[in-house]
């Protein structure tokens, strides 16, 4: 399998260089392929693993408790108004 | 050429906990912006989301009102995307395994039941809301809503016209507010629908190129807009074009949809089981204990309402439309209301004073045991049809009991034989040309000595009594 990293470069919002994903291509390459030393387990009878944990229904009860205070969440962020997160125009 | 229509909706509701999907954060519509978020809400790192067994719970019982089969072995996944109103970069829902799969709802189109399959319900959470209306070359983001739970409804493409859609849509509704899971409030967005929109030639197996049509923000725009996109591409087609596959945005003020003009890799989801959330297992205990908090479903009630209360069908229908409604209809009956006279005061004036103002049932003033007190006014004679109008009209807007106002309006119904003979021979006694023209034969003029009595007794005379004594009068007399 080839992984198009250009592609997700720009999902992932990064601006990668021609050296570095050259680079990066390479490298995955390789990941890749130890990767399919799996391949040569036979898997047949395993049921597929989505968490390592064996932890299920892990719930909480729909109780309420204190929100943060706005100016605290607010100052984390690059650009905010009083009340709201500020952001470049997303829509024209 | 004749098309045929394929409609699929993806409903989105805006679950009725007190708090996030994930959080503690309370999930009431409507706080001051950015007042209802922490750390696990606004993804800051290191934190760790944990599942709400109300929402859990609810999305299992709206499977179960919808005839699905529940997973015994659900997940959660990450969505990949990037957006001002979704903090962490991804939103959490399930892909694999989700919550319900495999139901269905019936409707009902021109008297012909028809099943809509449900492809699956899942459960996600909500991303927060972007302004961009007077924010000049910014855009606001408030992120309270982020983090409530949703559960998306997904149905097969199973309705063939505009119609269906909106009955299946009235329909989830309806279900979903009897539940009691989802208030339905498509206006504030509690309940969100974008239908997949493909046509066909007639008789052609292969399915046409479909568009989703998104912003659908009003119940009433359901119809309206599904119709557009279905003749817009019927008209792409005739004319030689190819439809493309696209997101479209219903702009009600223009009634047409426009394209988004969205990029294609947005499209790139990526994905990926949640590695902060375990899986997810309901065992056959819990689901049925679930079960026994059902309640009566809509179809079930309509069928009760008819078989019970001899109610017509259309009259059911209407009345099972809403939760509220029809217990408001039940409790008139129980106190003592004949049913499909219950029925007709509710549908015509009640349901049109509600409208007027824009006022749910809950808020009502009315009481229902008002109405079966003021009918059994009509049927004792004490008012006659027509003041009971005016005495509804007036429950309506007071809430005082019917008896009260007939007595302080002095709207008894006058049954005393002398009193309105006094005002039918006045009236005869004064329109000679008309009696004249009576006895020789023109037996409409009837209407006009009934109107002139009731003028008289202010409308209040028995309308029987009038009839019987203006006959006798007029006949006699000869």
């Amino acid at each position: 399998m080839k992984i198009p990293i250009a592609h997700f470069a720009k999902l992932a919002r990064l601006s990668l260089t021609e050296e570095e994903l050259a680079l990066f291509n390479e490298q995955i390459d390789k990941i890749l392929d130890y990767m399919n030393k799996l391949n040569e387990l036979d898997t047949v009878d395993v049921e597929p693993t989505s968490h390592v944990i064996s932890l299920s229904n892990v719930i909480r009860e729909d109780i309420s408790v204190p929100c943060l205070e706005r100016k605290a969440v607010l100052s984390n962020a690059p650009d905010h108004t009083e009340s709201f997160y500020r952001v470049p125009r997303i829509i024209e | 050429m004749k098309f045929e229509t394929i409609i699929g909706l993806e409903v989105h509701a805006q679950m009725l906990t007190n708090t996030k999907i994930f959080c503690g954060c309370s999930s009431l519509f409507g706080a001051e912006p950015n007042t209802q978020t922490c750390q696990v809400c606004t993804g800051m790192p290191g934190v760790l989301p944990v599942l709400n067994k109300k929402a859990l719970e609810y999305a299992i019982m709206t499977g179960l009102a919808m005839g699905c089969t529940i997973s015994s072995h659900s997940r959660f996944a990450r969505k990949n995307y990037f957006y001002p109103d979704l903090p962490k970069g991804y939103q959490i829902s399930q892909y694999e395994l989700p919550i319900c799969e495999q139901g269905h709802i019936e409707i009902s189109v021109d008297g012909e039941v028809r099943k809509i399959g449900i492809t699956r319900i899942h459960m996600e959470e909500d991303a927060g809301k972007n302004i961009h209306e007077g924010t000049g070359k910014y855009s606001l983001v408030d992120l309270n809503r982020t983090g409530v739970p949703l559960m998306e409804i997904v149905s097969e493409p199973d309705m063939r016209s505009p119609k269906e859609a909106a009955e299946y849509m009235k329909k989830l509704r309806a279900i979903l507010r009897y539940l009691d899971v989802c208030d339905g409030n498509m206006e504030q967005g509690s309940l969100r629908c974008d239908a997949n929109v493909s046509v066909r030639p007639a008789g052609q197996k292969a399915l046409g190129i479909r568009t989703e049509v998104k912003n659908i923000n009003s119940f009433k725009f359901v119809e309206k807009a599904i119709d557009y996109e279905r003749k817009r591409q019927i008209d792409v087609i005739k004319t030689g074009g190819q439809v493309q596959q696209e997101t479209r945005l219903w702009n009600s003020a223009k009634a047409v949809t426009e394209s988004m003009r969205s990029k294609e890799e947005a499209h790139d989801y990526r994905y990926f089981p949640e590695p902060d959330l375990g899986p997810i297992m309901v065992g056959r205990e819990w689901i049925e204990e679930i079960r026994t908090r059902l309640p009566e479903l809509p179809d079930a009630k309509r069928e009760r309402f008819v078989s019970a209360y001899g109610l017509p069908e259309q009259d059911a229908d209407i009345l099972i439309g809403d939760r509220p409604v029809a217990a408001w209809f039940e409790r008139s009956v129980a106190a003592g209301g004949q049913p499909k006279a219950v029925s007709n005061w509710m549908m015509v004036e009640l349901m049109r004073l509600l409208n007027e103002e824009n006022r749910s049932i809950e808020t009502c003033l009315l009481r229902p045991e008002q109405l079966a007190g003021m009918l059994t006014l009509i049927d004792n004679g004490t008012i006659s049809g027509k003041i009971a109008k005016k005495v509804f009209a007036e429950m309506y807007k007071t809430g005082k009991d019917a008896e009260a106002i007939v007595k302080d309006k002095g709207l008894v119904q006058i049954s005393d034989q002398s009193a309105i003979e006094k005002a039918v021979e006045d009236v005869i006694a004064h329109n000679p040309n008309e009696v004249e023209r009576f006895r020789a034969g023109e037996e409409k003029l009837i209407g006009f000595f009934v109107g002139q009595v009731m003028k008289k007794t202010k409308g209040k005379a028995n309308p029987t009594i009038v009839n019987e004594l203006l006959k006798k009068k007029l006949i006699d007399v000869i």
